[in-house]
């Protein structure tokens, strides 16, 4: 990847980190985070990957994306606003009366959401059903469902994953969030479900592991993933729970947590530096 | 001789007709398609006929992302499964985001027969109506469950359909026979009491009636297939007319047909109602029309109610 794209795409997950803390800040409640982990995600996704259009979000064509982990809606509205789905004052208004922004995905409400999500482990299905539909209709459109490492501890992925494989989904690419925790604690202590690569290569999977916060590595397993045929391709991407916020990084306790004022004055203070680093560049 | 079809066989019929006139239609069945009927659009449209194997969950899920692309789906399981196993799933991925998902659950209620209380399944009307925006039918022979599923077709929104296993007498003239969500039908006029029924238990109703006559008692029989929404003014003005209301479900007496009915009339029009049903036990195994009669679901029972209720009121 360029070093120019990866600069733009950089400052883009930082201002999409803000809106993540704005909004959770805002909301008094929320979970920053999984939404924190996956920022990179939403960002490479929305500003790179998705064949979408802001002011067509119904435009029947576009690339599919379900957040599976729905609890992260934070990081997708973000990254929704970021890109123009609405508009980024809306953040502010999550999880409050009359907002489009529920505290989990609401496909009816929000603009560019195209799933209701947020009872863990259903997500995923509803996408490779929405993958083998687009297969029925002979559309060329992909359909991306992200996934968090807890998540998987339901039995219900383990039955869309068997579903996608059979029906030879290679137009689905499930994305794991390997954050390690989960509310309880890390996730081999809670419940392992660990090794996830080996598993998901068991259910018949193309299977790519990167490093969830590098985009050169995104960029490679999204490309390897449009190119492999007859499979369902799964990126599981290690990443840091909280990732952008240090006193956030790798604690279980900001899973569903919102910054107070000083703790959220201090986080935007970073990402600030972060923004005004990268400026620089 | 009279004919007699499950209402699972409609249902089965009416998925051909829906694939030939509607190319939007798919099926997904769950490694039930020869039970569930669905094998019949299978063998006719097998590139729209989708098996999810043993996962109702999952099916429920792919079935909502189907619909989320413009399809129309028909969800097919045993109603145990569809409506109990994958519950939150129908809740959570299609009734919250109001996708256009038809489930066509088979092998309801008691009727189920041999295989027990496993698989006899008297909640669903229960959990299905309590689902916002749900329409909950019960078509009560091969006639209305065509009309069903046609209706459910045209209908925008999800729907829970239950079909039976047993075959049931076919009492409706199909020339005659207009359907409409959410309309009840008047079978027989009288204004001694009304026999509220859906499903199976409405053919019983009319045979109740019937014997009724002998005693005197002009009973006047409601078919309701839809359980939600239900025909409020046909059951008030039933309550008005009649005073006196049995309900007649093949459904456990807690949150069916006779709670739907308990409710609006205790809200609008206190009336007697007496409600027949499973109740609240579980079934056994044994030959579906030998269980009904065991549990109560038969005309003999509705005409001991009956006419204990008319004694009753002229006591």
């Amino acid at each position: 990847m360029k070093p120019e794209e990866k600069n733009r795409l950089m400052r883009t997950a930082c201002q999409v980190r803000m809106g993540i803390l704005e909004a959770t800040h805002a909301a008094r409640s929320g979970h920053p985070g999984g939404s924190l982990s996956a920022a990179d995600l939403f960002t490479y996704l929305y500003f790179k990957e998705l064949n979408v259009d802001p002011t067509r979000p119904d435009w029947e064509d576009r690339d599919r994306f379900v957040l599976s982990k729905g609890h992260t809606a934070p990081g997708l509205y973000a990254a929704l606003a970021a890109r123009g789905f609405f508009p980024w004052e809306d953040l502010k208004t999550l999880r409050q009366i009359g907002s489009h922004l529920q505290g989990h995905p609401n496909m009816n409400l929000t603009p560019g959401v195209d799933m209701s999500t947020g009872s863990l482990g259903q997500g995923i299905s509803a996408a490779a059903g929405m993958a083998l539909m687009a297969k029925q209709q002979h559309k060329s459109l992909r359909v991306y469902a992200l996934l968090g490492d807890g998540e998987i501890q339901e039995g219900q992925p383990w039955e869309a994953f068997m579903f996608a494989h059979h029906y030879k989904l290679d137009n689905l690419c499930v994305i794991i969030d390997n954050n390690h925790l989960q509310i309880d604690g890390p996730v081999e202590q809670v419940m392992s479900p660990y090794p996830i690569p080996e598993k998901l290569k068991a259910f018949g999977f193309a299977v790519q592991e990167i490093d969830g916060h590098d985009f050169d590595q995104m960029e490679h397993a999204f490309t390897q993933a449009r190119s492999v045929k007859g499979v369902p391709f799964c990126i599981i991407m290690s990443t840091v729970k909280g990732k952008g916020v240090p006193f956030m990084e790798d604690q279980a306790s900001w899973h569903g947590k919102a910054p107070n004022d000083e703790e959220f004055a201090r986080a935007m203070e970073t990402l600030q530096k972060q923004m005004a680093r990268l400026e620089g560049n | 001789m009279e004919r007699k079809l499950a209402t699972r066989d409609g249902y089965g019929a009416a998925l051909v007709q829906l694939g030939e006139e509607h190319p939007d239609v798919v099926v997904f069945d769950a490694d039930l398609s020869e039970a569930t009927k669905t094998a019949l659009f299978k063998k006719a449209f097998p590139e729209r006929h989708f098996d999810c194997g043993i996962a109702e969950a999952d099916m429920m899920g792919a079935a909502a992302g189907a619909a989320a692309m413009g399809m129309v789906p028909f969800v097919s399981s045993f109603a145990m499964f569809a409506a109990g196993r994958a519950f939150e799933q129908v809740r959570n991925s299609i009734g919250y985001p109001q996708l256009n998902v038809k489930i066509g659950a088979t092998h309801g209620g008691i009727s189920v027969g041999e295989d027990g209380a496993s698989h006899q399944c008297c909640e669903d009307f229960a959990l299905m109506r309590t689902i916002p925006g749900m329409v909950v039918m019960c078509p009560s022979d091969d006639v209305e469950a065509r009309a069903a599923v046609k209706a459910a077709y045209a209908h925008k929104g999800p729907v829970y359909m239950r079909f039976g296993r047993l075959p049931v007498p076919v009492f409706h003239e199909e020339e005659k026979f207009q359907f409409q969500i959410g309309k009840g039908e008047v079978l027989t006029q009288g204004s001694d009491l009304a026999l509220i029924a859906t499903g199976l238990m409405t053919y019983e109703a009319l045979q109740a009636a019937e014997e009724l006559k002998r005693f005197g008692i002009h009973a006047r029989v409601i078919n309701l297939c839809t359980i939600k929404p239900l025909d409020e003014e046909l059951v008030l003005q039933a309550a008005r007319e009649c005073g006196k209301v049995i309900t007649c479900e093949e459904h456990s007496v807690i949150g069916g047909l006779g709670e739907a009915v308990c409710a609006l009339l205790g809200e609008r029009l206190p009336t007697p109602v007496r409600r027949i049903g499973v109740n609240d036990v579980f079934g056994c195994s044994g030959p579906g029309a030998q269980l009904l009669r065991k549990f109560g679901l038969c005309a003999d029972h509705i005409v001991e109610v009956a006419a204990d209720m008319v004694a009753d009121s002229a006591r």
